[in-house]
């Protein structure tokens, strides 16, 4: 049975919750400026509380089981981060009080810039950008501001190899770049080549993903790195994929001059069912002055006794505001709990175990499932969801099988150079016991596959709602209840 | 810390993988670059960290200990426990961007609801699923306006009465582009109304951006404005605080092209600053040139009635550089939270807050204008904040207000060196009336002193 929607539950004149009386006297309301109808619901407390669970329960989820969702890093996300978050000296604080009474957020953030760049290698670092696709927007922004602060206006080129995500070329051309696709290789890294020949000099820079998404890391970094620099041009990191590299390899050590951080997928802030997120971005030393505004520093040094004044201050050649106030905060709080729980050594550990966790499946379905670039993958690889012998099969089947099976299906059609593409990101806090039980269901769905391949065609079977019709979705685009639609009858 | 695996199953695994030891595994990472020493605190059992978080906390002084009169774009709001009961459900906070619709209607539902109660709020014919805040929404409808006319028109009419971080923002996104953004220029009459905006419009106006209430506080009827604009074949947005939407004319009454907000008021805490929610509503004839989740009705291969996200083609994940915005992750959870609020507040209690907002503030305007050198910097109607003329610069009167444990309002001197002493006055429905007069009483104190 459906859920109903809020404006069918609505019954005219049935109150919700209730605000006390004024205790003060009252003013004449503003003349011709009063609206006459506000058509919202009118729901009973207990009727809303119902409604939103239950609709919860219509969802998958970390909390309900394994999402092996490539390029997502779906990891717990633990629950006293979201004590830290809410506790009273976080949650109410308004972002305009003066910096002396709100030294405790301040410092949280200092030290999480300093961590942040500690961990990642960068002189630099705003915890502003909202989410990933803003932080890569402040990096490209800052790389333009870096070139047009040197007088070298020409270089408008943003090279992005053929395995990145969408935002890349996306952020590129919002920025006012041209975008230059280049290919990979036979392995999985850039092809140098094809690399070298667009290294002239109006490149601006170029975004790469390491570990790409192919889940394999670049085997030439230092090549590529050089060939981009050697041209004049700056190197993007895209972060995403962080979640492998922690305490393995620093992006700044190897000559990336700009990276963003998503802390909802590597630094375990929940994914909120499509955000909020949260995309601080490092810079090497040559581009510090360029952060967005304002950055927090150390206003005044302590002494003995003292501690440091932390405040808030304007970097010298800045970008500018990318959003109002100073970033997702509640994400920070969340992000600071869970690097202070794991110190060093405890953040190498996770990237061990999520590369582990990845080569262990790889190592168990690259027999029945094809692996195009098949080398120790760093924390995702992917592999294709068809089979010679059973033609009819493609990889949404396989991917909507697997709900049946109690799995959330893995990042589909993505990265688009492999062909029915599967790419499994099992992270480091799922158990072998999880593992096991998720190749097992891909096992019998391969069996599935030839012996019964309408039930993967018709799948999924076993959940609340089957295959959507998203053609009639986009012809009839029924967007809201429509207007009017809460008001009386 | 969260890594379930014992000794003998990380043995199991390598062995299955063909590797003795872990380290096996970076082999491609260049030698020189690999296992980095990280000069980081020890790590923290939960019990310990629970306990620093908490003297971090306490570090702050937090609304909790303080009388807030400060707003500013920032509101400090009562939120009914309902809310936060919804967004602790693991079923919501932890799931992934509803990819999987068969396994994901809660989460698109609750949108849908959310595009609803926002189409009804703002009167407007659709909403998405959301941008990250009112700052960005704004810049988000300057790239929009700009694909509505596709490239030809290039200018942005800038009211000096929006959020300075929003005209900050937006001039950020559009840095090295060849738009030209007028009417917010230093010096510009802050005193003049909406109509002192129509000389710039012209046959290269995309769009005209204006507040409501604006950053000053002032609400201003925008019908005869939306009417040049549309005049001049240009699009009008209207920036809004959606609280205030519960008393006042909808901007969709007024022919807003785009409405956008900063969806904090609606039951969002204050949390330093984020995260909160970015409002982006349209008229239907623009819904392909709006960026962002769009979650739109249809019926699955049951027959039943489901949503599923919707004009995917326009995002970045499909059209690449083709896109008219990278966003893909927004504010779902901080949707959801606004979507519980204004259902459990509902038509009465959203016009209650609202209506408590106003009586509270013109309550505290009239108390202080009582005080000898205190006056209101304009005439104009307001709703729940509103420029205070002070007799003395308000960092000043600030610090004397903030020893008495009141945080005083917004230094506008701050972004415009003409309101000198002039304090922007946030009041809501949190205000009681004692700390209203309590308020009064400080700013009279200070002007004697």
């Amino acid at each position: 049975m459906t859920e109903p929607l809020l404006c069918e539950i609505s019954v005219t004149n049935r109150k919700g919750i209730t605000f006390p009386e004024p205790d003060v006297p009252t003013s004449p309301l503003p003349q011709g400026l009063v609206r006459e109808i506000l058509p919202l619901p009118e729901i009973y407390e207990a009727d809303v509380v119902r409604h939103f669970t239950r609709l919860s329960q219509l969802n998958y989820a970390i909390d309900t089981g394994f999402y092996p969702l490539g390029s997502c890093t779906m990891k717990y996300n633990p629950k006293i981060n979201e004590e830290t978050a809410r506790l009273p000296g976080f949650a109410a604080l308004h972002p305009l009080q003066p910096v002396e009474t709100v030294q405790g957020a301040l410092l949280l953030m200092y030290e999480l810039q300093q961590w942040l760049m500690e961990i990642s290698g960068f002189a630099g670092m705003t915890l502003q950008p909202a989410a990933g696709a803003q932080g890569e927007l402040t990096g490209v922004l800052i790389i333009r501001a870096y070139h047009a602060d040197r007088g070298d206006l020409k270089r408008n080129k943003i090279l992005i190899p053929d395995s990145a995500h969408g935002t890349n070329p996306a952020t590129s051309a919002m920025s006012g770049m041209i975008v230059v696709e280049i290919k990979s290789d036979e392995r999985g890294n850039i092809d140098l080549t094809a690399l070298r020949a667009q290294c002239d000099d109006t490149l601006a820079g170029l975004m790469l993903t390491n570990p790409n998404t192919l889940g394999l890391f670049e085997e030439n970094i230092e090549q590529v790195v050089k060939l981009v620099h050697d041209a004049g041009g700056l190197v993007y990191g895209d972060g995403a994929n962080m979640n492998a590299l922690l305490g393995i390899a620093r992006p700044g050590d190897m000559g990336i001059d700009v990276m963003h951080f998503n802390l909802h997928k590597t630094f375990s802030t929940p994914h909120g069912g499509g955000g909020p997120g949260s995309g601080p971005v490092g810079v090497a030393k040559h581009l510090v002055d360029f952060l967005p505004q304002p950055v927090v520093a150390i206003i005044e040094d302590g002494e003995e006794d003292l501690p440091p004044l932390y405040g808030f201050i304007n970097p010298a050649k800045s970008i500018g505001r990318v959003k109002s106030f100073h970033g997702q905060f509640g994400m920070m709080v969340r992000a600071y709990t869970y690097i202070r729980m794991h110190g060093a050594q405890g953040l190498r550990r996770i990237s061990e175990y999520a590369v582990l966790n990845a080569n262990y499946l790889l190592a168990r379905l690259r027999d029945t499932y094809p692996v195009p670039y098949d080398r120790i993958c760093m924390h995702e690889f992917v592999m294709e969801g068809h089979f010679a012998d059973a033609p009819g099969i493609r990889a949404l089947d396989i991917a909507k099988r697997l709900m049946d099976y109690k799995f959330h299906p893995p990042t589909n059609y993505f990265p688009l150079i492999v062909h029915e593409a599967l790419m499994i990101e099992p992270t480091e806090t799922e158990s072998k016991q999880t593992l096991d039980a998720f190749v097992d269901a891909l096992l019998n769905i391969a069996a599935e596959a030839r012996a019964n391949p309408e039930i993967l065609k018709t799948a999924p079977h076993d959940t609340p709602y089957g295959r959507l019709d998203e053609v009639k979705a986009a012809k009839d685009l029924v967007l809201c209840c429509g207007v009017g639609a809460f008001e009386d009858d | 810390m969260f890594i379930p695996h014992t000794e003998r199953e990380r043995e199991e695994m390598l062995l299955a993988i063909g590797l003795e030891r872990l380290e096996e595994m970076f082999q491609a990472v260049p030698e020189q670059y690999r296992f980095p020493k990280l000069n980081l605190p020890p790590g923290l059992t939960e019990m310990e960290v629970a306990s620093e978080m908490d003297i971090i906390a306490g570090e702050n002084e937090s609304l909790r200990d303080l009388i807030c009169f400060l707003g500013a774009g920032a509101y400090n709001h009562y939120i009914p426990a309902v809310v936060d009961s919804i967004l602790r459900r693991g079923e919501f906070y932890t799931a992934y961007t509803p990819y999987q619709p068969e396994i994901s209607q809660g989460t698109l539902q609750a949108i849908f609801d959310y595009q609803s109660l926002i189409g009804a709020l703002t009167g407007m014919d659709v909403s998405n699923a959301s941008h990250y805040d009112g700052a960005t929404a704004v810049a988000e409808a300057v790239t929009m306006a700009v694909a509505v006319f596709r490239d030809k028109r290039k200018k942005i009419i800038l009211s000096p009465g929006l959020h300075p971080h929003y005209r900050q923002t937006l001039r950020t996104y559009n840095a090295g582009s060849d738009l030209i953004l007028v009417g917010d220029e230093a010096g510009s009459d802050l005193q003049a109304g909406p109509e002192s905006l129509i000389k710039h419009l012209d046959q290269n106006t995309a769009l005209a951006i204006v507040q409501y209430p604006d950053f000053l506080g002032r609400i201003y009827d925008y019908a005869a404005l939306a009417e040049s604009v549309h005049q001049a074949g240009a699009l009008l947005a209207i920036s809004v605080n959606p609280l205030s939407l519960g008393l006042l004319t909808p901007p969709g009454d007024f022919g807003a092209d785009i409405v956008t907000g900063e969806g904090q008021p609606l039951g969002i805490p204050l949390s330093f600053g984020g995260p909160y929610l970015g409002i982006f509503a349209t008229k239907n004839e623009y819904v392909r040139k709006m960026a962002g989740r769009i979650v739109g009705e249809s019926l699955d291969n049951r027959g039943q009635r489901a949503y599923v996200l919707t004009l995917t083609s326009r995002e970045q994940h499909i059209r690449r550089e083709k896109a008219t915005s990278n966003i893909c992750t927004n504010q779902g959870l901080i949707a959801l939270g606004a979507s519980v609020y204004m259902s459990a507040l509902g038509k009465h209690g959203l016009r209650q807050v609202a209506e408590l907002c106003y009586h509270k503030a013109h309550y505290a305007a009239e108390q202080i204008t009582k005080l000898p050198g205190y006056r209101l910097w304009t005439d104009q109607p307001y709703f729940n904040e509103f420029v205070l003329k002070c007799p003395r610069p308000v960092a000043e009167i600030n610090s004397y207000l903030l020893e008495e444990g009141v945080l005083g309002g917004y230094d506008l001197s701050q972004d415009y060196p003409e309101l000198e002493n002039c304090m922007l006055v946030a009041v809501t429905e949190m205000n009681t009336r004692e700390q209203i007069d309590l308020l009064v009483e400080i700013l009279e104190e200070v002007s004697n002193d």
